[in-house]
């Protein structure tokens, strides 16, 4: 078969560091290759590299385009052969229409004039190539993030794609927006559009990769062909990290004492349009040394329910109850709410976690200033120890704790907004998605600290849109869907075709049917369009 | 299983001298071109810039530009902007100056109520920039606006002047001496010995206290060196002004004021709060801290330090004039970005804004006295401001 890409010996060096190392990797006419690797391994540098962002001479190793070595030194001149790059987080401009987005930098203009009746129809030919049924004039900003990343998609077929590559497009999507864009990729590959797909998500790399190249700490481990013998995520895992992970979630001994934490009849508005519920009548309950789960489509109100708990950061008209130990705790405002022994860790860690141009020392401290206060007057050397410990305790990945979080990868970062809140001491945790975009490694560390924490009589409210990792962390589950909770199970019962069952039957019509594409992707691996 | 990572070794004590200076190239950068300016601008005035009357002049000139500085460098780390602090000089210069002049106040209750009054414009102003989210930008554009016109209004378009002599005193005063030498001014003299001499002791202490906690720190060598330019520096300064009148009183309260927001910024829990609402807002608040309440005082400080600026501005002329402190907000502005505050919020350090504050007031001076005129110092001032900036973000991008 002949490939498309061919990468050979690519050995990149930063001041200090070597991120590539003689790195291989050849692409296919018409398949669906994966890259995948712990975050750090390379995945993205080898990808600047392929895509001009490192221009031609800052690497060492030879790239060869359908046969022709070729020398990028730039973006443009990748574009032009064809090499299209989506980034993780989308190049949109949320304020301008699909069909200006569409066409950015590469306006149907005559002479500077532009044709927006040609544009608007070349747009709805594109969308239609992607499945979109939007209007072309709709703003980006009132689409959801699955339609984003399809518009970017289509983008990407406007400029004559030969060779798509996406940076893990699936991370901030739902199941079933995830499985419409995996069956985009496989409707590609029929039209000969090959595709290099970067992804932590094992399930999807099996359901749709024809072949896999793992890198760790920069070499090129090893790449499987798919379709020789299915691939275990076991042992695509292994190639990974360098080592089995008999189990991918840290066992525990689950003792549930006492009530620790409820909530009753907690609801609240959406924040602009009045009197629209987005959280219906939630009662809740945590107990000491319990993970209690929630989940949940994307949309289905968990994050705001929690943000809403937590000080009311989200929504208006907001009532219900909060109770410690039995007695009601006033968690008005964020303050009040640390007072009384709750924390919230925010799924979106880079807008609502860290201060990333500080330096970690003091974002572990910012959530306690006092505990390393007196007086108002900061104790440096202590504020520094305190640093130190939770990069022992967390095992935070840094040069030292005066680097700057900017710099740290997403499990690093995730550690560094854990160990804030963990220095406020909190009685209930709330974790809201913390493994999205982590890899497997970071994963499981996480998955010890949230153990660690419970093992001290903590409760941990865990909300998270990855079933497996639900049924593997919680004690006990709840299932929400349109802001309220429609199911309550031990996690030793629940499974994901039950967790589903009682989304689905639960669900108006709309989401039934997202419920449904998801359900069936889960049974049978069958992928459905979502439009 | 756990999984078992390789921490690396731990951080040496002391970082090695070129990592050290690559990383802190901003601070360093700053100081030595304050001295390169100052050793230029020496030069080509053949010795006049350092000549105890002109360097007592240089302090005098930029004393209410620093002091504005130190206010406008919270609200710039806060994320905002304060574009009226030049019309609030001139308002409350007008203030003072009707209650003294035309009602015959004395000068400390004119004083009290002066900085009262620039208390609650900041206060007015922080409102609702804080609590109504309305940019800063534009609330202080209107209040630049409003307090020029306000401060026409009182003065009815006339100079107000002159002012009691204990009220001069403020801008034109010099501390007395106590050992009543002729000619000399030794208290002058001993206050520039034993202040930099207290502020080494200091860091000594913290040098010994980071060194139990094995903390990485700045190299041995740069420390002694820093510290025997800085006992040079002010003692030399201390000397100069002996053989005139001594230390002006606006000096030492600026100094007072430097080392009070240096401590602030640095080493307090408020200022930390500064910090993290400037470098992500939503964060910070996700983290307990009231934004919109930190916000609103750092205006609030802003307007007391604006309405002290302006009592020693209008004491330094000695009437108050509808045109005083026209375009001040620039050089104030500028003077914190020239020290290194990022327009984005965050970043930014009180020495950097100190610093800034001379680089411009030294040029402003020098440029004066060789002859430059002001169409040529205005454009010489604003490619500093941009090369300055340029610098940052350029190094900024190479980190």
């Amino acid at each position: 078969m002949d490939s498309i890409l061919e990468m050979r010996g690519i050995t990149k060096t930063f001041p200090g560091v070597k991120a590539l190392d003689n790195v291989n990797l050849s692409v296919r006419e018409g398949e669906i290759h994966a890259l995948i690797g712990e975050n750090g391994a390379g995945k993205s540098t080898l990808m600047k590299v392929l895509s001009g962002v490192y221009p031609h001479g800052t690497y060492e190793g030879e790239i060869r385009f359908r046969g022709q070595p070729v020398a990028f030194r730039g973006i443009a001149d990748s574009e032009k052969l064809g090499i299209i790059i989506i980034h993780q987080e989308l190049a949109l401009v949320p304020l301008l229409s699909i069909t200006e987005n569409l066409f950015l930098g590469n306006e149907q203009a005559k002479r500077g004039r532009i044709d927006w009746v040609a544009a608007t129809a070349r747009a709805r030919e594109l969308l239609r190539m992607v499945g979109l049924t939007d209007s072309p004039e709709t703003l980006i900003t009132d689409i959801g993030v699955g339609k984003q990343q399809l518009v970017e998609i289509a983008k990407a077929l406007s400029k004559e794609v030969k060779l798509l590559i996406l940076d893990e497009p699936t991370a901030s999507l739902n199941e079933s927006d995830s499985d419409a864009l995996l069956a985009l990729l496989l409707r590609f590959k029929e039209q000969g559009i090959s595709s290099i797909l970067i992804s932590h998500k094992l399930n999807e790399i099996a359901k749709v990769a024809d072949r896999v190249t793992i890198l760790r700490d920069g070499t090129t481990v090893e790449t499987l062909d798919c379709h020789d013998a299915p691939i275990s995520q076991d042992r695509i895992i292994k190639g990974m990290v360098g080592r089995d992970l008999a189990d991918r979630y840290p066992r525990r001994t689950s003792n549930p004492g006492n009530i620790l934490f409820e909530v009753k009849g907690w609801s609240a508005d959406h924040p602009i349009h009045a009197g629209r519920r987005v959280v219906k009548d939630i009662d809740l309950h945590v107990r000491r040394g319990e993970v209690v789960g929630i989940a949940g489509l994307m949309g289905a109100g968990r994050t705001e329910f929690a943000m809403s708990l937590f000080g009311r950061s989200y929504g208006r008209n907001i009532r219900g109850q909060a109770f410690l130990d039995g007695r009601e705790i006033d968690v008005s405002t964020i303050a009040k709410a640390m007072g009384n022994g709750l924390a919230y860790a925010t799924e979106d860690r880079k807008h609502y976690g860290l201060v990333l141009d500080n330096d970690i020392r003091h974002n572990v401290t910012l959530a306690n200033l006092n505990g390393v206060a007196k007086r108002g007057v900061i104790h440096h050397e202590r504020e520094i120890e305190v640093a130190n410990d939770f990069r022992r305790r967390l095992r935070i990945r840094c040069s030292d704790v005066f680097q700057q979080t900017v710099n740290l990868s997403g499990g690093n970062q995730q550690k560094v907004v854990l160990s804030k809140w963990l220095f406020a001491d909190p009685k209930v945790l709330i974790l809201d998605e913390p493994t999205r975009g982590i890899d497997v490694g970071a994963k499981y560390e996480i998955y010890t600290i949230v153990n660690q924490l419970v093992a001290e009589g903590r409760g941990v409210i865990l909300i998270s849109s990855e079933l497996p990792e639900l049924l593997g962390v919680a004690d006990r589950i709840y299932v929400m869907n349109e802001g309220a909770l429609v199911a309550e199970m031990p996690a030793a019962e629940a499974s994901q075709e039950k967790i589903m069952h009682a989304i689905m039957s639960s669900a108006s019509k709309a989401t039934a049917a997202r419920a449904a594409v998801a359900a069936a992707a889960l049974n049978n691996g069958a992928l459905e369009s979502l439009q | 299983m756990s999984a078992e990572l390789n921490l690396p070794a731990a951080p040496p004590r002391q970082a090695s001298m070129a990592k050290f200076l690559k990383s802190h190239m901003r601070d360093y950068g700053m100081l030595i071109s304050l001295l390169a300016i100052v050793a230029f601008f020496q030069y080509m005035t053949n010795g006049t810039l350092l000549q105890p009357l002109n360097l007592t002049n240089l302090v005098l000139q930029n004393s209410y530009i620093v002091i504005m500085a130190l206010g406008m460098l919270l609200v710039i780390v806060a994320g905002h902007i304060d574009l009226s602090v030049g019309s609030i000089v001139g308002f409350i210069g007008a203030l003072a100056a009707i209650l003294m002049v035309q009602f015959h106040w004395h000068f400390i209750p004119t004083a009290i109520v002066s900085l009262a009054a620039g208390a609650a414009i900041g206060a007015a102003q922080g409102y609702w920039v804080a609590y109504f989210r309305i940019p800063s930008f534009i609330v202080t554009l209107a209040g630049m606006l409003v307090f020029r016109g306000l401060s026409l209004a009182l003065l009815a378009g006339q100079s107000v002047g002159p002012f009691p002599v204990e009220f001069q005193r403020l801008s034109s005063g010099f501390i007395p001496d106590i050992f009543g030498t002729e000619g000399f001014h030794t208290t002058t003299m001993v206050l520039c010995l034993a202040t930099p001499a207290i502020l080494i002791a200091f860091s000594v202490a913290a040098r010994m206290r980071r060194h139990r906690f094995a903390i990485e720190q700045e190299p041995l060598v740069l420390f002694v060196l820093k510290s025997a330019g800085l006992f040079a520096v002010v003692a030399y300064v201390g000397w100069l002004l002996s053989t005139y009148k001594g230390l002006p009183n606006v000096l030492i309260i600026m100094a007072l004021l430097i080392g009070l927001y240096a401590f602030v910024t640095r080493d307090t829990t408020i200022g930390r709060r500064i910090y993290a609402l400037g470098g992500n807002e939503k964060a910070a608040k996700l983290s307990g801290i009231d934004t919109r309440r930190l916000s609103f005082y750092t205006f609030v400080n802003m307007g007391v330090l604006a309405a002290l600026a302006g009592l020693i501005f209008a004491a330094r002329l000695n009437t108050a004039t509808p045109k005083a402190g026209v375009s001040f907000e620039l050089d104030v502005i500028a003077a914190c970005f020239i020290g290194g505050a990022s327009a984005s919020g965050g970043v930014g350090r009180v020495t950097g804004a100190v610093i800034g504050a001379f680089i411009m007031g030294v040029m402003n001076n020098g440029m004066s006295i060789v002859g430059i005129g002001i169409d040529w110092q205005q454009v010489i001032k604003g490619l500093v401001l941009l090369a300055a900036v340029c610098f940052d973000v350029y190094n900024k991008g190479k980190a």
